[in-house]
């Protein structure tokens, strides 16, 4: 492998509905439509070395994705973007692509930024339960995953929230009915194990100020990344890759949560 | 008038149903035109659940020959999950095409494809979740033209009620004639309305409009005669045969699917029609004569396919792709081109002979060898005589030891249980095969690590082959037959664990029976399923066998009257004034040959023996070879 790149792409519009194996033959059908000199693993059946972090869960529109190639001859990382984006179906978008220069990309998706978008929502409700939410210590939700009910709190890793208003239905979104005023909730969430959602923390909304929006949310994860010690919000994890000069290991989370 | 998309009220929906992802469209490759800019409006739809649909190459085909002409727009829907048609149906959203999400009422054209009778049921849950009257009869001047196409759509008299027309044979030519004609009807401003339509298809001979012909009865329910109700009206309507395929090279841009689908591959048609005869292939007979596309052009689908799509497999489709005069020739070519880009290629062929071995081996060249499949459709060489599947017991257990002897390990052997004169002993001469099978392949590979695998389903007659006039097996016979061939595989301690067993039960046969051979009266039935909640017919967890049978004895209905009683040659069959060229003297030969387990030839490669299509279509049999080869592609 002469050269491994990771690329940054979008989720957007009607193609949020894709699960994450289907982005996974997606790409890896971009890939040989576009030309590019992916390496494949050793063994009786190989397989393209292309490996995915923090992928988005089925239904969630993003804009910030990631994934790693590795390549057979080292590629211009500008040319594999567009040849990428222009090889995959519009609404899966090829936004930002480096060379992989330090370290492993999966460690550095420390957190997320997460918009929701609730069609129909009451704003003053809204506003009274993420007080409360963000009042409490602890918010237990459940949630069915594939092992099974589980029991967890959401409330730790949310690092913050905030209510905004704005209108339904963006292009990230395909939209429900655009131009439709409505209630944004803005979270950044560090990553934990179990994961803690979007919709947990809608959950728990639910469960401390009986908040329930009457339609599904739009949600869309704007960004994730280092959780910045000083702004409390996730930075560029290609900076590393592009600078590594800076050095030092990513984020300080236990400063972040202190600070809130 | 415009007309607005779908999507921001599909869209909440879309979160709480199963893979929402198969109804968004937005595949690579598909296609979205302006709306307004259309003269004709064409919905294709597959019956059945997106991922057996999306692959669906005639509906591919269609699509895009539509879809590049000029003023003519043409998008897709499926069947939707029973989860999300009942939040349609609690939110009123109608059924959508899925690439721009528009109203099916809307178009013009309700083009569906049938190439099997269990999608009628989801045609019906299409028709009414679009507010489509069910019954043509019922259908305004507003509502879209519901035309058939398929294989299917060779018998559509049980969904003829629901039809506003059928087209029998290739659909490539037919579907840009049908966008023609009602571009001018359009044009003149709607002459006639919607029958002046159907009239002007009619007339062409090349469109069956089922309500121009009205069907008598004989006081023993037995049809009469089925004659056309108005002046103009052929008495009988001919199949479309589309000669020189390397003219109609599609799918050019393969729609390249972003849910998980049946087949994740990009398929060719090496050649159109099959000419070996086998009695009781619908397909065989229906596509007439063998019609090959040249090495050439599918050296250059081939290539364009890949490169449009991104898929890592290539199939080579076709009845019986090992057929093609320089199959050889495509095989190797196409594994020299492709050596070392992890691009697999696949040969869905069945043939029973050494030749099969080679090009699976060269299929295989540059991946493991798993499985091989051969297909004797009969248990017993007599079986095999009245099927008109000529392989001896010698040929299929030299051919199996020669595949074990190459390295495959794994056979499996295909065949159907319920052909007409079929005894117990025929279907117990399987269990011998197989075992037989085992023995020699032990012998010449001096291994216990072979494996074969026995798949078997029940036989059903279809319109316009030789066995349109057989009795169909009973269910339970089928059955006990298919048990006791289990036991006989089962029980041997010396092959039993080397015999791998599968098999389809005799129930679900007897309704496709019904289907398959039925006529208007059946639709009633069909309908009545489809009340009672019937839906996905072809996927057994949907599917049952009580409620057709109830429905059926509601609507008085005799299951057996229509699938297990033998007819006479001068009974008038619903199909008969449907031609798909085949002369029906030829085939009642052919069927008295069967009982006396006489074989024909292939016309392909001996002299004609006069089936009657290549006369009543003015077509030809098309083959090579040609002589050329394929080349490296020097790209890349
Ligand atoms: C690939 C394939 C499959 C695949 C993919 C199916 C798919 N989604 O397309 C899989 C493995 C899933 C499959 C499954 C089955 N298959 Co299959 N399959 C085939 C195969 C090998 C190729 C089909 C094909 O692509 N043909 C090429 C296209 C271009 O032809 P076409 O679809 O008929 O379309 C043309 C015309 O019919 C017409 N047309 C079609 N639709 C319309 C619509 C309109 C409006 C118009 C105007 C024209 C038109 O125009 C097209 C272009 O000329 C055929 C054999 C063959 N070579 O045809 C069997 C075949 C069609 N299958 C068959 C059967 C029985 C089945 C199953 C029922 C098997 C089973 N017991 O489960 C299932 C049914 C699945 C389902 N629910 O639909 C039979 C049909 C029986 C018959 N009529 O005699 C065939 C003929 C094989 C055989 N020899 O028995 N199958
Ligand atoms: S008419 Fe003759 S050549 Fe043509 S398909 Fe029939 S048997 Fe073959």
């Amino acid at each position: 492998m002469a050269q491994r790149l990771r690329v940054r792409y979008a989720k957007r519009g009607r193609l949020r509905f894709t699960s994450h194996r289907d982005i996974s033959r997606a790409v890896e059908r971009a890939v040989r439509r576009a030309g590019i000199p992916v390496a494949f693993s050793a063994g009786f059946t190989p397989h393209p070395k292309i490996s995915y972090a923090g992928a988005a869960p089925t239904g969630v529109a993003s804009e910030a994705e990631y994934l790693e190639i590795g390549v057979t001859r080292p590629c211009d990382p500008e040319g594999l973007r567009a040849g990428l984006d222009a090889s995959l179906p519009p609404g899966l978008d090829v936004l930002d692509v480096v060379e992989a220069r330090a370290g492993s990309l999966a460690d550095r998706l420390e957190g997320s930024d997460w918009e929701l978008r609730l069609p129909g929502a009451d704003a003053g409700l809204a506003t009274v339960a993420v007080e409360k939410f963000l009042a409490a210590d602890l918010v237990e939700v459940e949630r069915l995953t594939k092992k099974g009910m589980r029991r967890f709190d959401a409330r730790g890793a949310v690092l913050s929230l905030a209510v905004l208003e704005g209108t339904e239905g963006t292009e990230r979104t395909a939209g429900q009915t655009p131009g439709r005023s409505c209630v944004i909730l803005r979270m950044v969430v560090r990553h934990a194990t179990p994961a803690v959602r979007p919709d947990d923390v809608l959950t728990g909304l639910r469960l401390v100020a009986d908040f329930a929006p009457p339609s599904p949310p739009e949600v869309t994860r704007l960004a994730q990344g280092p959780l910045d010690a000083s702004t409390g919000e996730p930075a560029d994890p290609f900076d590393l890759d592009r600078d590594p000069t800076r050095g030092g290991e990513p984020g300080l989370t236990e400063r972040v949560v202190g600070d809130l | 008038m415009s007309v607005e998309s779908l999507f921001p009220r599909l869209e909440p929906l879309l979160p709480k149903v199963q893979k929402p992802i198969q109804y968004v469209g937005g595949e690579l490759n598909s296609t979205v035109k302006d709306w307004d800019d259309a003269q004709v409006r064409w919905a294709l739809m597959y019956p059945d659940a997106y991922e057996v649909g999306l692959p669906n190459q005639g509906v591919q085909i269609l699509y895009e020959i539509l879809n590049e002409l000029p003023e003519t727009l043409a998008e897709r829907t499926y069947a939707v999950w029973p989860d999300l048609e009942a939040l349609m149906r609690s939110e009123g959203v109608p059924q959508f095409t899925v690439d721009a999400h528009r109203p099916v009422r809307a178009f013009d054209v309700l083009g569906l494809s049938f190439s099997t009778e269990l999608g009628y049921t989801n045609m019906l849950t299409a028709l009414d979740l679009a507010g489509i009257p069910l019954r043509a009869a019922d259908r305004g001047e507003d509502d879209p033209i519901v035309l058939a196409g398929g294989h299917a759509a060779f018998n559509p008299e049980p969904i003829a009620d629901f039809l506003d027309a059928a087209v029998l044979g290739d659909g490539e030519q037919i579907a840009i004639a049908i966008t023609e004609v009602i571009r001018e009807w359009k044009a003149e401003g709607r002459p006639g309305g919607r029958d002046g339509l159907l009239m002007r298809l009619a007339e062409s001979g090349g469109v069956y409009v089922p309500k121009f012909y009205d069907v008598e009865y004989h006081p023993d329910g037995r049809i009469r005669r089925v004659a056309p109700n108005r002046p103009g009206v052929p008495w009988r309507v001919h199949k479309h045969t589309v000669m020189d395929l390397d003219e109609w090279p599609y799918p050019k841009k393969p729609l390249v699917p972003l849910a998980e689908t049946v087949h994740e591959r990009f398929s060719v048609e090496i050649f159109r029609g099959c000419t070996r005869g086998c009695r009781f292939c619908q397909a065989g007979m229906i596509t007439r004569p063998v019609r090959e596309r040249s090495i050439e052009t599918i050296g250059d689908m081939v290539e364009a396919g890949l490169r449009e799509s991104g898929f890592n497999e290539v199939g080579l489709l076709s009845l019986s792709s090992a057929d093609h005069s320089e199959i050889g020739e495509v095989a190797k070519g196409l594994a020299d081109r492709y050596d070392g880009t992890q691009t697999g290629l696949s040969l869905p062929s069945t043939r029973v002979d050494a030749f099969n071995i080679d090009l699976a081996n060269e299929f295989s060249r540059n991946g493991r060898r798993s499985g091989l499949t051969f297909a004797p459709e009969g248990g017993s060489e007599r079986m095999r005589k009245v099927i008109n599947k000529m392989v001896s017991e010698e040929d299929l257990i030299r051919t199996v030891t020669t595949a074990y002897g190459q390295g495959w390990r794994q056979v499996k052997l295909y065949f159907m249980c319920g052909l007409p004169t079929e005894t117990d002993e025929d279907v117990l001469g399987i269990a011998d095969l197989a075992k037989k099978v085992i023995k020699a392949g032990r012998e010449a590979t001096g291994s216990r690590d072979i494996r074969c695998t026995v798949s078997i389903g029940g036989f059903v007659p279809k319109p316009h082959t030789p066995f349109q006039w057989a009795a169909q097996c009973e269910a339970d016979v089928v059955d006990r037959r298919l048990s006791a061939l289990k036991a006989a595989l089962r029980g041997d301690k010396e092959y039993g664990k080397a015999i791998g067993y599968r098999y389809h039960d005799g129930k679900p046969s007897i309704v496709e029976g019904l289907l398959s051979r039925g006529d208007r009266r059946v639709g009633e039935v069909i309908r009545a399923v489809w009340a009672a909640g019937g839906r996905f017919d072809g996927w057994s967890e949907h599917f049952s066998y009580e409620r057709w049978m109830r429905c059926a004895a509601e609507t008085g209905i005799d299951i057996d009257w229509y699938t297990v009683r033998e007819r006479e040659e001068n009974e008038v069959l619903p199909w008969d004034h449907l031609d798909a060229g085949l002369d029906r003297e030829w085939l009642w030969q052919d069927w008295q040959d069967a009982l006396g387990e006489g074989e024909v030839e292939d016309c392909r490669w001996t002299p004609c023996y006069d089936c009657g299509v290549c006369p009543t279509m003015g077509t030809e049999i098309q083959i090579g070879p040609t002589g050329k080869k394929l080349l490296p592609l020097t790209v890349l």
